[in-house]
C-alpha cells in the first residue's frame, strides 16, 4: 500500500467509527487524524473522543467512559455559535466534571430524545438552545452526578450525604475515586426520578469567563470535520448544474463533454418543484473533475414556466401594495385622528432592504449513503426533524430509516435550517437517480460558491412605508407603518405555527411589539404571494429589516424633536426596564455625556445609538464613524451592552456579539441580493461582498448581570447594528440613509 | 506521475491533472482536508497554504506548477515555530467560531509573523484583508496575532 493510499484509510476508518458513534450505530471508537508533527504535543488535543468503551450512560445526554472521558450528546447544531460549548457547561456543572474531561458529539436525529422545547421539533434556530437546554443539560448532569455518589457510597459503605464530588473526583473520609473508575458501577445505580440542581451562588463553570470553547483545538489545528470534508469509501462528487431562473427545468441535456472528462462516472438528471432546483449532476471521483464536468455540459433549459421579475419591478410592485390596506397587526389608539389633529408634525419615510444571502463560509453540501429502504445522510444538521421527515417522504420510507449524523457546520446563518429541505433533497434525489443506473455509492453533493449564492432561500426583500406624528412637544404620539415582504413560512409544514389571521408574525416582528410607548400605532402587513423567490430565515429573522426601519425612524423622531436621541428613546422605554437598562449601560460605557472627539482636517465624525428586543435579549449597541470628504467611512467602534439573562459562557456572549456586529455590518454595508429578469446577478465574494478584517470596528461588549433564565445570543446582536451605524452617519453628516446596503450612498 | 513535498514529506502520484486546483488535490488526493474550499476565485483565503513560504491561494494554484516547491498547509504548519506560535495564540484567545475559514486565516498570520515581527493593527488589516470571516472573529484574529507575535519576542 502506498503512503497516499494508507492515508486513505485510516482517514476514512477514523472518521467513519466516528460517526458510527454519533449514530448510535456503535460505541464511539475516535482515533482522530494523528498530528504528525513532534511539537504539536504542546498545544491542546481538544476534543477527542474517548478510546474507551462506555460504561455509563445514565441519559441521552451524558456517556462517561472507564478512561474518565465524559461525552456530552449535544442535540443542537454547533455552527460556530458556541453552542456545545455552552451545553456542555450545563452539564458538566451539575455533574461536578472537570471541564478538560468533558468532549462534545452531535446528536443524531432522534425527536424522541432531543427535541428543542421551545419548537416542538428537533430543531436549531431561534436562538433557543441555551433557554430551552437550561434546566434539561443540568438535569441531566445532576442524574449522572447523583448516580456516581450512589456507586461510590455503595462501594465504600458510606453514606451518600458523607461523599463530595469535584472535578471529576468523588471523596469521603479515606476514600477517592474518579468518575471513569466508578463509571461500571454507576451503571448499575436507578436512574433517579428527580434531582436537585445548584443554587446559582455554587456555580462552578457556569458564568465563569475562563472556560475554553470546547471546539477551539479541533477548529485550529485543521482537525475538524465539516460535511465539505467527510468521506466514505467510493464515494463520488456530485457538481450540479442549476438553472439561472428559478422555476426552469432542463430541456435538451448534451453531456457528451462531460462524460469525457476523466474521473466523471456518471451524469443524472434531477427534477425539482416549487421549492428547489431541477437540473443536471456530474458524478465524479473528485471534486475537480465533476465541477469540470458540470462545466462541460450543455444544457437547454425550458424557462417557460420561469420567474422572469427583476429587482426593480418587484419594488414597484411593493411600493404600489403599501399603497393600499394591509392586514392589520397592530392597532392601538387611532393614527388617523391623530395625524388629523392641528398641532402634529408629521414624518413620512419609506425605507428598502434587499433580499440577503447567508453566505456561510461552507457552501451547502450533503453526503447521502442510499441503502434498500433507507439512506444515511451526513451533514451539518440544524433541522433534524423537517429533514428526515422530506427525506423519507421522498424515499418513501418510515422517518425512523433515515440516519442523519451530525457533523460541524461551517456556518449557518439559518440556511441549512429550511422547512423545504432544499439541498438535501436535491442531494438525495441525484443520489436516486445514480441508484437506478446502478451507481449505488454514497454520494456528496456539493454545491460551488456560485451555486450557493444563487441557489435562493433569501432573508426577503422588505418594502416599508410609515408615517409618524409627533406632538408640540416633540413627542411621538402616532405611527403608522406598512410592512410589506414575501412570507418565509407561508406553504410550508409550518405555516399553521407562525400565520394568524394571514398575518406572518415574522414579517413584523420587532415593529408589531415594538416597546416604545406610542399612544397610537397601526402596523400593516402585505404578503406577496407572486414572487416566487426562495425566502427563508436569516439570522435575525424578521428583525434584520424591522429593527432597522424602526430605530432609525425613532431617530428620525428624535431629530425632528430636537432631542438627544439617547434620552428621547429612554423617555418611550419607562414600562421597559431590560431595554432601558441595556440603553444606558451602552451610553455609559461609551461615554455618551461626553462629547466625541473630532477627526482629522475634512473629517467628519458621529456617532449613533440603537436598542432592540429580540429572542427575548436585550441589546443597544452605540456605533462611533469617520466619515471622509469622498463619503467614504469607516465605523471605528461600537460599544455594545447586552441582557441575556444569566451568562453561561460569558466569553461566547462576547465572541457573539463581535461577531453577530460583524455579520449585521457586512449587510449593512455591502450586502445585496438583486435580480434582473429572474437572474441573480451576483455570484461570488466579489459580488456579494462580505465585510473584510479592515472594516471591522473596535467592539466593546459589556453585560448585564442578571440571574434570570439565559435567553439568545446567536442572532441578537445582528439587528442592531445598521441601524446604530446609520443613525451615527446622520449625526455626522445630516444625510438620512434609508435604504441598504449603505454602500456608497454618501458619496453621491 | 508527479512527486510533491508537502509539509515536509514528499511523496509520488499517479494519474493526477497537473491542471487540477491544488485545494482540490490536497482535499482529495491528498486527504488533507485541513485547508478549505471558500470562493474558488482566490476572493477569501480560506484555501490558503504556504508556497515556499508565500501565501498562497490553492484554489487557483495548479498543482501542476507547485512540483519541486515546499507546501505547507495547517496539517504541518505547527511543525513551523511561528505557526505553532500563531495556531498556541488561536487557541488561548478562543478565536474560532464556525471555525471553517481559520485553517486559511492561520496560515495568512504566520506569513505575515515571519516577514513582520510586530505588526501593528494597520499591518495586520492589510494582510489579513484576503481572508474572509462570516461569522466576524476578526477583533480576535487581530488580538490573536498580537499574542503570537509578543510570545515569539518573549
Amino acid at each position: 500500500m502506498s503512503d497516499s493510499a494508507r492515508d486513505i484509510f485510516i482517514v476514512n476508518e477514523s472518521r467513519r467509527r466516528f460517526l458510527e458513534g454519533m449514530g448510535g450505530l456503535a460505541l464511539a471508537v475516535y482515533a482522530g487524524v494523528a498530528p504528525a508533527e513532534q511539537n504539536r504535543a504542546t498545544l491542546s488535543s481538544g476534543d477527542k473522543k474517548p478510546a474507551e468503551a462506555v460504561n455509563f450512560a445514565p441519559n441521552a445526554f451524558v456517556r462517561i467512559a472507564s478512561d474518565n472521558t465524559v461525552t456530552v450528546v449535544s442535540k443542537h447544531l454547533e455552527m460556530g455559535q458556541g453552542t456545545y460549548t455552552g451545553l456542555a457547561t450545563l452539564l458538566a456543572e451539575e455533574l461536578d466534571a472537570d471541564w478538560e474531561q468533558v468532549h462534545v458529539e452531535g446528536a443524531p436525529a432522534d425527536v424522541t430524545r432531543y427535541k428543542n422545547s421551545l419548537l416542538g421539533i428537533q430543531a436549531t434556530g431561534g436562538s433557543t438552545a441555551m433557554a430551552n437546554s437550561f434546566e434539561q443539560m443540568r438535569s441531566a448532569g445532576a442524574a449522572a452526578r447523583a448516580m456516581l455518589v450512589a456507586a461510590a457510597a455503595q462501594e465504600w459503605k458510606v453514606s451518600r450525604d458523607s461523599i463530595t464530588v469535584e472535578r471529576g473526583w468523588l471523596y469521603a473520609k479515606g476514600h477517592k475515586a474518579s468518575f471513569g473508575q466508578l463509571a461500571a458501577k454507576a451503571a448499575q445505580q436507578s436512574v433517579p426520578q428527580r434531582v436537585a440542581l445548584k443554587d446559582p451562588k455554587d456555580f462552578k463553570l457556569i458564568g465563569k469567563p475562563a472556560l475554553h470553547r470546547k471546539d477551539y483545538a479541533d477548529k485550529t489545528n485543521g482537525t475538524a470535520v465539516f460535511t465539505q470534508d467527510y468521506k466514505l469509501p467510493d464515494m463520488l462528487v456530485a457538481v450540479a448544474a442549476h438553472p439561472k431562473r428559478f422555476g426552469a427545468v432542463p430541456m435538451k441535456v448534451n453531456a457528451e463533454k462531460a462524460r469525457a472528462v476523466p474521473n466523471v462516472v456518471e451524469v443524472v438528471q434531477f427534477s425539482g418543484d416549487r421549492t428547489r432546483f431541477s437540473g443536471i449532476a456530474v458524478l465524479a471521483r473528485n471534486t475537480w473533475a465533476a465541477r469540470s464536468g458540470r462545466d462541460a455540459l450543455e444544457i437547454d433549459w425550458d424557462e417557460s414556466q420561469a420567474f422572469k421579475l427583476g429587482s426593480a419591478e418587484i419594488l414597484a410592485q411593493y411600493k404600489d401594495m403599501a399603497s393600499k390596506a394591509g392586514l392589520v397587526a397592530r392597532n392601538e389608539g387611532d393614527t388617523d385622528t391623530a395625524f388629523a389633529a392641528h398641532n402634529v408634525r408629521l414624518i413620512e419615510a419609506e425605507y428598502e432592504l434587499p433580499y440577503l444571502a447567508h453566505a456561510p463560509m461552507e457552501p451547502m453540501n450533503c453526503l447521502v449513503q442510499l441503502r434498500e429502504g433507507g439512506c444515511e445522510i451526513w451533514n451539518g444538521e440544524q433541522f433534524q426533524t423537517g429533514d428526515q421527515s422530506a427525506i423519507a417522504a421522498m424515499l418513501k420510507v418510515p422517518a425512523d430509516r433515515v440516519a442523519l449524523h451530525q457533523l460541524y457546520a461551517g456556518g449557518s446563518f439559518g440556511r441549512r435550517a429550511n422547512p423545504s429541505s432544499d439541498y438535501l433533497l436535491e442531494a438525495v434525489s441525484i443520489a436516486k437517480a445514480a441508484w437506478d443506473k446502478g451507481v449505488r455509492v454514497p454520494i456528496k453533493l456539493m454545491w460551488t460558491r456560485e451555486e450557493d449564492t444563487r441557489g435562493g432561500y433569501y432573508r426577503p426583500a422588505f418594502y416599508h412605508k410609515a408615517k409618524l406624528a409627533l406632538d408640540g412637544d416633540g413627542k411621538l404620539v402616532a405611527w403608522q407603518h406598512h410592512v410589506v415582504a414575501q412570507s418565509i413560512i407561508k406553504g410550508t409544514s409550518f405555516e399553521s405555527f407562525a400565520i394568524k389571521n394571514g398575518i406572518d408574525g415574522l414579517s413584523v416582528e420587532g415593529l408589531a411589539d415594538m416597546a416604545y410607548e406610542v399612544p397610537n400605532l397601526r402596523v400593516e402587513l402585505t404578503t406577496p404571494d407572486n414572487i416566487r423567490v426562495p425566502v427563508l430565515s436569516w439570522r435575525s429573522v424578521g428583525h434584520s429589516s424591522n429593527a432597522f426601519v424602526s430605530e432609525v425612524l425613532v431617530d428620525e423622531a428624535a431629530a425632528a424633536a430636537r432631542r438627544d436621541p439617547y434620552q428621547y428613546r429612554r423617555d418611550m422605554l419607562r414600562q421597559a426596564p431590560r431595554l432601558k437598562a441595556v440603553l444606558d449601560l451602552a451610553a455609559t460605557k461609551a461615554g455618551w455625556e461626553r462629547p466625541l472627539k473630532s477627526g482629522a482636517a475634512g473629517e467628519k465624525r458621529g456617532r449613533g445609538i440603537a436598542v432592540h428586543e429580540a429572542f427575548n435579549t436585550c441589546v443597544a449597541q452605540l456605533a462611533e464613524v469617520t466619515v471622509k470628504s469622498d463619503g467614504s467611512f469607516k465605523v471605528d467602534r461600537v460599544v455594545c451592552a447586552v441582557d441575556c439573562g444569566l451568562a453561561i459562557n460569558p466569553d461566547v456572549i462576547v465572541a457573539q456579539m463581535q461577531g453577530g456586529i460583524g455579520f449585521g455590518l457586512a449587510a449593512a454595508l455591502h450586502g445585496a441580493i438583486t435580480l434582473k429578469d429572474g437572474v441573480v446577478e451576483q455570484s461570488n465574494f466579489h459580488e456579494y461582498i462580505p465585510l473584510r478584517i479592515n472594516e471591522m470596528p473596535v467592539v466593546d461588549v459589556h453585560i448585564v448581570p442578571s440571574a434570570e433564565k439565559p435567553t439568545g445570543v446567536g442572532e441578537t446582536a445582528v439587528p442592531v447594528i445598521a441601524p446604530a451605524v446609520v443613525n451615527a452617519l446622520y449625526n455626522a453628516t445630516g444625510k438620512r440613509i434609508r435604504k441598504l446596503p449603505i454602500a456608497d450612498q454618501l458619496s453621491s | 506521475m508527479i512527486q510533491l513535498n508537502i509539509n515536509g514529506r514528499v511523496r509520488s502520484y499517479e494519474d493526477v491533472d497537473p491542471a487540477m486546483p491544488l485545494l482540490w488535490f490536497l482535499r482529495d488526493i491528498a486527504n488533507l482536508t485541513g485547508t478549505k474550499y471558500g470562493c474558488g476565485m482566490a476572493l477569501c483565503g480560506a484555501c490558503t497554504v504556504h508556497l515556499d513560504g508565500q501565501a498562497v491561494r490553492s484554489c487557483v494554484t495548479p498543482v501542476g506548477a507547485v512540483v519541486g516547491k515546499m507546501v505547507s498547509t495547517v496539517e504541518g504548519v505547527g511543525d513551523d515555530k511561528v505557526g505553532h506560535a500563531v495556531q498556541a495564540a488561536w487557541q488561548k484567545l478562543d478565536v474560532v467560531q464556525c471555525g471553517y475559514c481559520q485553517s486559511g486565516q492561520i496560515m495568512s498570520a504566520t506569513v505575515l509573523l515571519h516577514t513582520n515581527q510586530n505588526p501593528s493593527d494597520a499591518a495586520i488589516d492589510v494582510a489579513m484583508a484576503g481572508n474572509v470571516c462570516r461569522c466576524g472573529t476578526y477583533m480576535r484574529i487581530r488580538a490573536a496575532i498580537h499574542e503570537a507575535a509578543n510570545s515569539l519576542s518573549a
